[in-house]
């Protein structure tokens, strides 16, 4: 078991690398070299910079030295949480980010943990009443679920409520709260924003494992165990979700790796549309206007809380789950 | 599973043709019948080459030059199509808005109702079909149209374009865009999936780390960044290509995984070692006996990997970071849709969406269809 642990800590540094260098790349992407765009941006305000100056900032970011020079002087500053400063914004890039990425984290986790609390009774009910009218409905919902971006999803939901409630449903706090600082009440009032986008994020991922968790069910519920479990008296529910459930649980386990990064993925976009402030709008607004710092930092801070979260969930499942170990030693 | 087939089978003179018949189908006769048994999967494929049809003879099914700009138009709703007049005669018509200038409040507005013909067949804007040949006719039109009548079926947009051409002429290049990049991910997961099979080791290990650190992932973030980075100055041609190229890089790992399993899993069949005791060589062995025995598999997850292209370029042409203006995709048409005020205005902006989600769920039906068609001993 130690063994798998190393293993799959070496891979997610190995992961966290390449989304670094893919970062990195992105930061370079853009013709031009962007001490001169950061010097024409400051001389456009008003400021001057000094030729000293300037020949000290390029020597700060090794240009006109090769691709991994510069790379490396970009990693050792990274490392140390100096991320640059934002061109748009002319502050530090962690600073204009802020909260945001943990409120992307955070509703990445509260769509997952929706996932999962939709998928696992639909599943459930989906199996065990096969072909009734429930199951169909259900089918049909997750199909729906499976073929509506959920970009497309939100943009419905706006307009209907938008529509039909005269309410604009976008944002994560009510007004009062947009730049409060922390209380328990402005966490009160997130806590009441949190699940219209949390669903409308998790809709998909869930359709998916609903399908999944019912097809497992089905094979185990034809199991001989079950039939003795009957045979010895056990009431029906007792039945179900001791044993058959149990063991059909696999799947919640296995696709958390790549459903994790799905609604990461999905966050970014859906926060666009419902204006969730998360790193979503910062990061097309600073793709667009090419403040390559903050963008290629978001990319990377996003990669790797994902690449994190991943690991750590993968863990927990492992602690939680005893066949996992067992199939390891 | 093919022997108790057989004894199922009464044995009369046309089970035994039957019997016979199955015997000697090809592989692809096979997945054929078992096919055409999937209603839905049918249906879907049927829907799927509609589509194509449409996206291929995009500008005939156009009403309007969807590039045509028109200012006193701006968020003309849509148009319904009457099939009988007054009278109860059939006459199909739309009754068309003439806009005018309210001259004191200097705002717009849509009065002066008169009815027009509708035609098939009719003469509109020119165009090429395929690039080769000259045309300017249309299915639908109107009939002796006046300067300043114009058809909407499904209304106009923000700079008055006639939303109902946009989005058949938008349907060519999303529909073509994941075709594109499906053909590009499934040569590197062919080519991968296929290496790393074969050769096993540290050519397999190195793949399988690589599909899954790009699994690990959250794809749409760099996509955006890898999508933004393409030069403002380069032609609609070079980015479509630009981005089927960022979106099939992110997106091989699913087909390889496919096409490894399958080839570990036929490795150990009796019919290849055969092959191979007859002296095959390897490439007779792969393209002869194996890809034949795993095409379908491919052609299922094919089909089950293009609604996510769709998606994703749909979804990056959405932020504005995918195709530009004046290429038209239904993602550009989305954009105009969010904004929540435009669309709260003008709700049929919303239009594209019908044809994103018709188009992916037929293809996941058909994907599902082909899959399960796929294995005809299963």
């Amino acid at each position: 078991m130690l063994a798998f642990i190393v293993r799959r800590l070496l891979l997610a540094i190995l992961t966290i690398w390449v989304i670094s260098v893919l970062s990195f790349a992105i930061i370079q992407l853009p013709p031009g070299d962007f001490v001169t765009a950061y010097i024409a941006q400051l001389s456009a305000s008003g400021a001057s910079v000094s030729a000293a100056e300037a020949v000290a900032l390029r020597e700060l970011y090794g240009l006109g030295q090769p691709f991994y020079v510069q790379y490396a002087k970009w990693m050792a500053r990274v490392i140390v949480g100096d991320f640059g400063v934002s061109m748009e914004w002319n502050r530090p890039v962690t600073e204009v980010i802020g909260d945001r990425l943990w409120l992307t984290i955070l509703i990445s986790f509260a769509a997952l943990m929706v996932t999962w609390g939709l998928a696992l009774p639909i599943g459930i009910y989906s199996a065990v009443r096969q072909y009734s009218a429930g199951d169909y409905l259900f089918t049909l919902i997750g199909f729906i679920g499976l073929a509506v971006p959920n970009f497309l999803l939100a943009l419905v939901v706006m307009y209907l409520s938008f529509r039909f409630l005269g309410a604009n449903v976008g944002g994560l706090f009510s007004p009062e709260f947009e730049v409060a600082d922390w209380s328990w009440a402005k966490a009160w009032d997130l806590a009441k924003h949190l699940p219209l986008p949390a669903v409308i994020l998790a809709l998909g991922g869930t359709a998916q494992l609903i399908r999944i968790m019912r097809a497992n069910l089905l094979d185990e519920l034809r199991r001989p165990y079950v039939v003795t479990a009957r045979a010895k008296g056990l009431a029906e529910l007792r039945v179900i979700l001791k044993y058959p459930v149990r063991a059909a649980l696999n799947p919640f386990a296995s696709t958390v790796a790549y459903l994790f990064p799905y609604l990461v993925s999905g966050s970014v976009i859906i926060s666009i549309v419902l204006s969730l402030p998360t790193v979503g709008p910062l990061l097309v607004r600073s793709l667009i206007s090419q403040d390559m710092f903050l963008a290629g930092t978001i990319v990377l801070l996003l990669g790797v809380l994902t690449v994190v979260g991943t690991l750590i969930s993968d863990l927990v499942l492992m602690w939680v789950d005893p066949r996992i170990r067992y199939q390891l030693d | 599973m093919r022997a108790r087939l057989f004894t199922r089978l009464p044995v009369t003179e046309a089970a035994a043709d039957a019997e016979e018949r199955f015997a000697v189908a090809s592989q692809l006769q096979l997945t054929w019948w078992r096919f055409r048994r999937h209603r839905l999967a049918c249906f879907s494929g049927v829907v799927v080459v509609l589509f194509y049809l449409l996206a291929g003879f995009a500008d005939f099914f156009a009403t309007m030059d969807p590039h045509d700009t028109e200012a006193r138009r701006t968020y003309a709703p849509p148009q319904a199509i009457r099939f009988l007049d007054d009278d109860n005669s059939f006459r199909p018509h739309v009754t068309v808005l003439r806009a005018r200038r309210d001259p004191r409040t200097f705002r717009m507005v849509h009065d002066q109702a008169s009815k027009v013909d509708l035609g098939l067949f009719v003469e509109g804007y020119p165009y090429e079909l395929f690039g080769l040949f000259q045309s300017n006719i249309h299915l639908l039109g109107l009939k002796n149209a006046q300067p300043g009548e114009t058809l909407h079926l499904l209304g106009t947009d923000r700079l008055g374009r006639d939303l109902w051409s946009r989005l058949v002429v938008a349907t060519q290049v999303s529909l073509t865009i994941g075709l594109v990049s499906v053909g590009i991910s499934l040569f590197l997961g062919v080519l991968l999936g296929g290496v790393s099979a074969i050769y096993g080791g540290v050519v397999d290990t190195v793949v399988q780390r690589l599909i899954e650190i790009i699994r690990s992932m959250p794809t749409i973030p760099l996509w955006m960044g890898l999508a933004a980075a393409l030069p403002n100055t380069w032609s609609v041609t070079r980015i479509y290509f630009a981005i089927t190229v960022i979106i099939a890089l992110l997106a091989w790992t699913d087909l390889a995984r496919v096409v490894r399993g399958k080839f570990l899993s036929l490795r150990e069949e009796d019919f290849i070692a055969a092959a191979e005791l007859a002296g095959a060589g390897q490439m007779r062995v792969i393209f002869r006996h194996m890809l034949p025995s795993f095409l379908s598999h491919i052609i299922a997850a094919t089909s089950l990997a293009l609604p996510a292209m769709i998606i994703s370029e749909t979804s990056l042409s959405f932020l504005g970071l995918g195709l530009r203006p004046p290429a038209i995709s239904w993602g550009i048409l989305l954009q105009d849709a969010q904004n929540i005020e435009a669309l709260a205005l003008a709700p049929w902006l919303l239009a594209a969406a019908v044809p994103v989600i018709t188009i992916i769920l037929a293809f996941n039906f058909l994907g599902d269809g082909l899959r399960d068609a796929a294995d005809p001993y299963g």
